[in-house]
């Protein structure tokens, strides 16, 4: 079963700031590297944070775990700043759940 | 055109349709029901993980600017050591919240003994690090928040989904087929009876 843990995928410059607060971290270069990560994490840690960047290449991998409560896979962005994966991934919900996107086209208007 | 249901013109099948169509129809608007509360819902969660990742993302942002900028200042083996044994030690209280009988995440911060919120020696690195470490640590609460929120919208979304696709095959497809199979047969009895009155008719006129 899932402990506790928070898991944080990403690259070196990154995990060591997560490594200070306690969270637990892996480095990754490359998406494949990343792949190999997340099923192995999956399996035990509640959440995963990944950065966008390698988020956006496991795409099809992260969507197998979105059904389950546990892991939570989250896309945070790296220190070269936001790639805008994740908003884009909360746009896909609600387009998923209510057919339009309801909540994003207001504030362009 | 839904595709014909292929059934018996009897009693009792015609029976047995009427029963499922009240079935169907009582199904179809209990299920449309979930849809609209579960959206209800969704929308409000929707909101909170929109406002959640963007004050994440900005907060984020700028600590690890704040590190990297650390790091470019003193010794790259010296952040590493700084870092390497961390003071503090994350654990989550995991349970399983229900929402619209969709098993969503709660995920609570365990206190834990905070013992050294920074920990290495002050002398070895700058201020900077210590500041972005800071930030991060406050950030973890608002993490952990949208990790939680951000799973049960995806969650959502995916059960909203599925729920759809129930109502519309019911209503599109079982409830149309049942009405149309309901008729066929009542048209057929009807039918049958008319055919014979009408020979019951010649036969007694055959008799006279």
């Amino acid at each position: 079963m899932h402990s506790g843990k928070i898991a944080v995928i990403g690259d070196k410059d990154l995990i060591l700031a997560f490594k200070a607060v306690g969270m637990e971290v892996f480095s990754a270069d490359t998406a494949e590297e990343a792949e190999k990560l997340v099923r192995k994490l999956a399996k035990d840690y509640a959440i995963i944070f990944i950065t966008e960047d390698l988020a956006e290449q496991i795409d099809a991998v992260l969507a197998k775990y979105k059904a389950k409560a546990y892991p939570a896979i989250i896309p945070i962005p790296s220190s070269k700043g936001s790639t805008g994966y994740g908003a884009q991934g909360i746009k896909r919900d609600v387009e998923r759940a209510i057919g339009t996107d309801i909540l994003f086209n207001k504030e362009e208007k | 055109m839904a595709e014909k249901l292929k059934v018996n013109p009897t009693r009792m099948e015609l029976k047995r349709l009427k029963e499922r169509l009240k079935t169907a129809a009582r199904g179809h608007k209990l299920l449309k029901d979930k849809s609209d509360e579960m959206i209800r819902q969704f929308v409000g969660y929707a909101r909170e993980n929109k406002k959640l990742r963007e004050e994440v993302e900005g907060d984020l942002a700028n600590a690890l600017t704040v590190f990297l900028l650390a790091k470019s200042v003193s010794d790259e083996a010296a952040i590493q050591e700084a870092v390497a044994m961390p003071g503090t030690k994350v654990s989550l209280d995991l349970t399983t919240k229900n929402v619209m009988s969709v098993q969503v995440p709660g995920i609570e911060i365990k206190e834990g003994d905070v013992s050294e919120k920074y920990p290495y020696s002050f002398a070895s690195v700058t201020s900077e690090l210590d500041s972005s470490i800071a930030t991060i640590s406050e950030l973890l609460v608002k993490l952990v928040k949208l990790a939680e929120v951000e799973k049960t919208c995806n969650m959502l979304a995916v059960e909203i989904e599925k729920n759809r696709r129930r109502v519309n095959a019911l209503e599109y497809v079982m409830i149309p087929q049942t009405e149309e199979a309901i008729k066929d047969i009542s048209m057929k009895l009807d039918e049958n009876e008319r055919s014979n009155t009408v020979r019951l008719m010649k036969v007694k006129t055959i008799i006279q």
